[in-house]
């Protein structure tokens, strides 16, 4: 593969030479290729978006060069020497500072001593305060920020947070800064005020790598970007050259004729007449999802499509009340309810599979039947035990119907493939004898086997009358069984439309269009 | 900076707009409640109010706070040490013995205080480097330290050195006709050393900043290793220089001196605002919590009808409110 290097876009700078070059960089775990010979340019005054789904190597890319991984080949060239960091601090002490999406501060002590801490002004061998202050102000001030040094960190909000983790980055003199999902967790104001920041530390010469799953983001504020896809490099890009479309083929890897030869489904329009068993009106949770409408009907599957980070698992979890919303009403068949814990949801019929199967779902150290029992005996109460022969009779039912290998009821639920875990989380469900049945990611990390046989289960479910909600990150899985689709970006409901002949590059259009332009093509919820 | 503001507000609005930082609300409270026990005595019982009450109650809890100091360092970093009560009364058993053997006073402080921090320097290590639970490692060196010293002697052994006589008994004039103990000196100079490096020292900040976010402290380039050792060794010393103290204040030293005290300690601590899951906290609430204590029993020995199980009962239902008002403190703006 030639690898497509074009000149920096910031033509004002002097400096033409990069100040880091990562250059075939290759990294092995096992044996899986988690990086293969990937390079990274990044020049003084740029921002730098790192681009890729899940998977990419794009954390990997970064751990190799802050000194978290080292690297099995390649080289790394920081301001024209060769140089390897064996651990977080060197590559700091090299003017290499990170700032990950969990903010790695202190909540107890004050903001200035968050910023300095580790190297504070000293007089007489106590720490002199007021000089420590005057200097964290004096670092706030130059980043246009207008906080209290001598405040409690604790006591602002994230965001306030993570530009103080980000003035701690700056204040060691970086000249690499590099910011992991910095605005996954802020709102809309919060993000301006972040790339304010980011604009000046540009403007000084700063290179900043940015990592976010927000298009809108990206073509705001960098410059150039790397695309990674499956541990390997992509290509290079200038960000005002890449139109969105192009952009998130890229990432995903296909080109839209072949994805549109692609499945397709049977499409469904909601019968107005019809009362849906689910229904949602501006559902809304502050950093997780913005206003969102959605309509379930008995008897079909809807599909929710969209990138990493658009909301889809967000959306889920508040469907089922594992997280509470901030606003909006939930009617179940046409009764407002609310929905306060996963508890309630499951004794309103609803039932939910984690997309984080191992940390979400399975008990790792109880048996198949166990796991299978639990929602059900959850719903009964702890105090009214499920008989033997009936806890037998549904195992074994489930057991056959969806074919769980190995076929026996106490083997340990660790100790089976990850197919065969899902199927076993599924039956937990279905023994509920669930109305709206959500399943985020189901078939994430599964073989093919597994993912043909759990996709046609969908399909008989909601064949018997089953309402089912399909999140996935593959977009011809969501089309082949969906009956209408959710399109999600930002954390918004950006179009929902009916499978009528949809074809894959239609959802990667409308994923990738801008904001504006999908108010036109506007959504059909009734 | 600009005193333009500061010039256009009077002293007195200042003052009647002052409000202190949320984290010195516990200290506060604590504080009141001491004064309001205090006011509550001089009112019911006649000489409850004197100043040498007070340094009455000062002398006879010089250890404790000792104690209390020492452990403030090591719950300030979100652990515990449960080895300062028998580390007490090895110090007290091992003074007691050296002196016996003829060795000279000086030598003999030098070795409890260099037994203790040995000690609490080897619970740190465990603690820190095996990722041994604090409550688990200084358990065993409760059962350790309490077990050396029957070793040492199961008898009570007086102390007649001539020198920890006169230490013990030498009384310091103050101004007004009242006196001071050198216990209580060597209490109150733990109590301010201890509050300078906690507020003002890279050491004493990094207790609160691991105290805060362990993992944080790591990834911001901190010296987690050395601070956390470090605590564990100055709760060891201290509790090394409380057991002096006791020696001193008894004139004896017993393998069951200062049964249970460990837990007398970590009261005094938790009445004193810090909070046990770390990173919050002052010394000098510590030394609050011991005096609300010491003020407890001094007011059941005024009433003489009261039994002194009521001083358990009163620390009990403190530690609850107290406990309770954190919760709501640190819960509340968010």
């Amino acid at each position: 593969m030639t690898q497509t290097y074009q000149e920096p876009l910031v033509t004002s700078h002097h400096a033409s030479a990069p100040v880091i070059e990562m250059l075939d960089i290759s990294i092995t775990f096992g044996n899986v290729h988690a990086l293969d010979q990937v390079s990274l340019r990044l020049y003084p005054g740029e921002v730098h978006a790192l681009m890729g789904e899940n998977g990419a190597g794009k954390s990997t890319l970064i751990k190799a060069l802050t000194g978290v991984y080292s690297i099995d080949a390649g080289t790394i060239t920081v301001g024209g020497q060769r140089h390897e960091f064996h651990s977080p601090s060197a590559a700091q002490a090299a003017g290499i500072s990170t700032v990950y999406q969990e903010i790695n501060l202190v909540p107890n002590l004050t903001v200035a001593e968050n910023m300095l801490l580790g190297r504070e002004p000293r007089r007489f061998g106590g720490i002199h305060v007021r000089e420590m202050n005057r200097r964290a102000q004096q670092t706030l001030r130059a980043l246009g920020l207008d906080i209290d040094p001598a405040s409690v960190l604790g006591e602002h909000p994230i965001a306030v947070q993570q530009l103080v983790a980000i003035a701690r980055a700056v204040d060691v003199d970086a000249r690499v800064l590099i910011l992991d999902e910095p605005t996954s967790s802020l709102d809309g104001d919060e993000v301006e005020k972040l790339f304010d920041v980011l604009r000046r530390l540009r403007a000084d010469g700063v290179a900043i790598v940015f990592v976010s799953h927000f298009l809108d983001q990206i073509y705001e504020i960098a410059d150039r970007m790397t695309i990674l896809r499956n541990g390997t490099l992509i290509e290079e890009r200038m960000v005002a050259d890449t139109p969105r479309l192009e952009l998130v083929q890229l990432m995903i890897g296909r080109e839209l004729e072949e994805l549109d030869r692609l499945g397709r489904g049977s499409g469904s329009v909601p019968d107005p007449s019809r009362v849906p068993v689910l229904e949602v009106v501006g559902l809304s949770r502050k950093g997780a999802l913005e206003a969102t409408d959605l309509s379930l009907y008995d008897g079909e599957v809807v599909g929710v499509a969209g990138l990493l980070g658009s909301g889809r698992t967000e959306l889920a979890r508040l469907l089922f009340g594992a997280d509470s919303a901030d606003h909006g009403e939930i009617a179940i068949r046409s009764t407002r309810r609310r929905l306060r814990s996963p508890r309630h949801a499951i004794d309103r019929k609803l039932a939910f599979t984690s997309e984080d199967r191992k940390a979400e779902g399975i008990v790792g150290d109880l048996t198949v039947a166990d796991n299978m029992l639990l929602a059900l005996q959850a719903s009964r109460g702890w105090l009214r035990p499920i008989p033997q022969s009936v806890r037998t009779r549904l195992v074994q039912q489930y057991m056959e119907a969806l074919n769980i290998r190995p076929a026996d009821p106490q083997a340990l639920m660790r100790n089976l493939s990850g197919g065969n875990q899902q199927k076993v989380l599924l039956a937990r469900w279905l023994i509920t004898d669930p109305h709206v049945l959500i399943l985020d990611e189901p078939t994430r990390g599964i073989d093919i086997g597994a993912k043909a046989q759990i996709q046609s289960l969908v399909a008989e479910l909601a064949s018997k009358g089953m309402s089912v909600v399909f999140i996935s990150a593959e977009l011809e899985e969501v089309l082949r069984l969906s009956h209408r689709m959710v399109v999600m970006r930002d954390r918004r409901k950006i179009a929902e439309l009916s499978n009528d002949d949809v074809r894959v590059g239609d959802l990667l259009r409308i994923i990738a269009t801008e904001a504006t332009d999908v108010e036109q093509e506007g959504s059909s919820d009734d | 900076m600009s005193t333009t503001v500061a010039e256009s507000v009077t002293l007195w609005e200042r003052v009647r707009t002052y409000s202190p930082p949320s984290r010195f609300l516990p200290v506060i409270v604590t504080f009141a409640v001491f004064l309001g026990m205090f006011g509550v005595g001089g009112v019911r019982y006649e000489g409850f109010a004197h100043p040498q009450v007070f340094l009455h109650v000062l002398h006879d809890n010089a250890f404790l706070i000792v104690l209390a100091v020492g452990l403030t360092f090591v719950i300030l970093t979100g652990g515990i040490d449960l080895s300062v009560g028998s580390v007490v009364a090895m110090s007290t058993v091992i003074a007691a013995k050296t002196l016996e053997l003829g060795w000279p006073p000086a030598l003999a402080m030098l070795t409890v205080l260099i037994a203790g921090t040995l000690l609490g320097t080897i619970m740190g290590l465990l603690i820190h480097y095996l990722d041994i639970q604090p409550f688990i490692a200084t358990l065993a060196g409760l059962f350790l330290a309490r077990g050396i010293t029957y070793l040492i002697s199961v008898r009570s052994i007086p102390i007649t050195d001539e020198t920890f006589r006169e230490i013990a008994y030498a009384s310091i004039p103050l101004p007004g006709g009242h006196y001071t103990t050198w216990l209580v000196v060597v209490a109150l100079s733990t109590v301010l050393i201890a509050a300078y490096v906690l507020a003002r020292t890279r050491f004493g900040r990094t207790v609160y900043a691991i105290g805060g976010s362990e993992s944080s402290a790591m990834l911001m380039g901190l010296r987690v290793a050395l601070v956390k050792v470090g605590v564990y060794a100055i709760s060891g010393f201290c509790a090394a220089l409380g057991g002096l103290l006791f020696a001193l204040y008894l004139l004896s030293g017993y393998s069951l001196h200062a049964v249970g005290m460990e837990l007398e300690a970590i009261a005094a601590v938790v009445i004193g605002g810090t909070l046990l899951t770390g990173g919050r906290g002052y010394v000098v609430g510590s030394m609050i919590g011991v005096l609300v204590y010491g003020t407890i029993q001094t007011f059941i020995n005024f009433d003489g009808t009261l039994s002194s199980w009521w001083t358990r009962i009163a620390i009990g239902v403190l530690l609850l409110v107290f406990v309770v008002i954190q919760r709501v403190a640190t819960r509340g703006p968010r």
